[in-house]
């Protein structure tokens, strides 16, 4: 059976992906937000997921205004970034996972889900900027760790689904993947956000107070979250922060209880306030459970209280 | 056509795309959209007026797109993911686009971002009506007297600001 070990918040700014491609991540300016990243991309090569489903939204790349899906599953072979109008991100073509996927849209779809079914779809920086994030950088004539399979949001045109729409959606989501017969280990990615305005007078919002709330009731009581109307999101966390919607798709496809291990905030990075949380369902593979108790142990003796609390200081913190 | 009243119509310096607007603004964002290709970013670039005739614009819509009202061309129907492209056209980051929206200094701008933002507060609602929310899924302002005391605090601090 396929299980669903580890779910991911992460922003997903363009201009993370930016600095990326043109090799800037050791500028001091996004050292700030690239050190935030470090354990999680060790995290990451630790865990080795077989599969990741990644919740993102589009960017006026694959859909234009002719067509506005809700909810968008790619079933495709494998999905080629999109040119956003600068070329196409310098990254590999994105492999996808179609058995698994077209598992997840036949389930999800007889739960009431009505999804779009995607066999043909560019992707752009709301999916592959997290990749990096997460995965490193990888070059584009070179292979992405694992399949991945896209589910693209509206949250472009308003009204995007509800918080509880997102958040049931994952729950289906997972009840799918645990149907299906091969023996994968799958993360899922909840992308965008957290605080942030690009548009109009009001540009260049920040909300850490709300940030913080979000993230503290995303590892406790997402319910809390689920209940969260749009109007509260676009006034306090900016018009487009209400993408965080996305994050509570990956957090109703984990355990109502989770293990926060990694947590990091990071103010700006370009326009918007960058969020960054890893959870993890106690049910962890044994292998990959003792792996992370040996690296937890190791950390132990140097993350001391005054390490922890400089850590929290810098906006990092571990939990092990 | 008049617009609906909505509750977001409170947020000061806010243009919601939301469904209206996606309907009236279809030209603008078709017309942004096909400025991905290289030679319709020519063609537009060599004449201006005459490329935007082909897509389905009223005379302010046009004029607002010919001017570079950014605020305008959202109001109009216009959605930032799409508008960018035009900046993106004329050669410009997406920060000196923001700047222009607040019509402040690209400089300005990113000092004001690197200061951690523009504060919520004062921010928050043309009627100045609306209460503090921290993302903690409460209806706000009324706690029952069960609700822990983590989110009580919580609740103080916002009353506070």
């Amino acid at each position: 059976m396929a299980r669903i070990v580890a779910g991911i918040g992460s922003s997903h700014v363009p201009a993370i992906g930016a600095a990326i491609d043109n090799d800037k991540t050791h500028e001091p300016y996004w050292q700030r937000v690239f050190s935030g990243f470090e354990k999680s991309q060790a995290w990451m090569r630790e865990t080795k997921p077989d599969v990741a489903i990644v919740v993102y939204n589009d960017h006026a790349s694959a859909f234009s205004v002719d067509l506005i899906p809700t909810f968008a599953l790619g079933c495709a072979a494998e999905f080629p970034p999109a040119d956003e109008g600068w070329g196409p991100r310098p990254v590999p073509v994105v492999k996808g996972h179609p058995a698994l996927a077209s598992h997840i849209a036949q389930s999800v779809i007889l739960d009431e889900f009505d999804l779009t079914i995607c066999n043909k779809m560019e992707v752009d920086h709301g999916m592959t900027v997290p990749m990096n994030l997460l995965f490193g950088k990888v070059d584009k004539n070179a292979h992405w760790p694992c399949p991945v399979i896209p589910l693209a949001v509206n949250v472009v045109m308003y009204p995007p689904p509800t918080g509880h729409r997102c958040y049931m959606l994952g729950k289906a989501i997972r009840k799918a993947v645990e149907t299906y017969p091969d023996d994968l280990k799958v993360v899922i990615f909840g992308t965008g956000g957290l605080s942030h305005q690009i548009s109009g007078p009001r540009a260049g919002l920040i909300n850490s107070k709300w940030d913080k709330a979000f993230l503290d009731n995303l590892s406790k009581a997402p319910q809390k979250l689920a209940k969260i109307p749009h109007i509260d999101y676009m006034r306090e966390a900016g018009a487009e922060g209400i993408e965080m919607v996305m994050w509570l798709i990956m957090r109703g496809a984990l355990d109502d209880k989770v293990d926060e291990v990694y947590r990091f905030y990071a103010v700006p990075a370009s326009n918007t306030a960058v969020g960054h949380i890893i959870l993890e369902n106690h049910r962890r593979g044994a292998k990959a459970g003792a792996a992370r108790k040996t690296s937890a142990a190791k950390r132990k003796p140097a993350a001391g209280k005054h390490k922890r609390a400089a850590a929290r200081a810098k906006g990092h913190r571990i939990r092990g | 056509m008049a617009r609906g009243r909505h509750d977001y119509d409170d947020i000061p310096g806010t243009f919601v795309f939301d469904a209206d607007r996606s309907r009236q603004g279809y030209g603008i964002n078709m017309f942004c959209m096909s400025l991905m290709r290289e030679e319709n970013r020519k063609a537009f670039k060599a004449n201006e007026a005459e490329y935007l005739k082909k897509f389905a614009l009223t005379p302010e819509q046009t004029a607002a797109i010919l001017k570079r009202d950014y605020n305008r061309m959202l109001e109009l129907g216009g959605n930032i993911y799409f508008t960018a492209k035009l900046g993106a056209t004329d050669g410009h980051s997406f920060q000196h686009l923001a700047a222009v929206m607040t019509g402040s200094s690209q400089e300005d701008y990113a000092k004001m971002m690197l200061a951690g933002g523009r504060s919520i507060e004062g921010n928050r609602s043309r009627s100045g009506k609306a209460a503090p929310k921290h993302a903690a899924g409460a209806a706000g302002g009324k706690r029952r007297a069960g609700a822990k005391p983590k989110a009580k605090a919580k609740s103080k601090s916002a009353k506070r600001k």
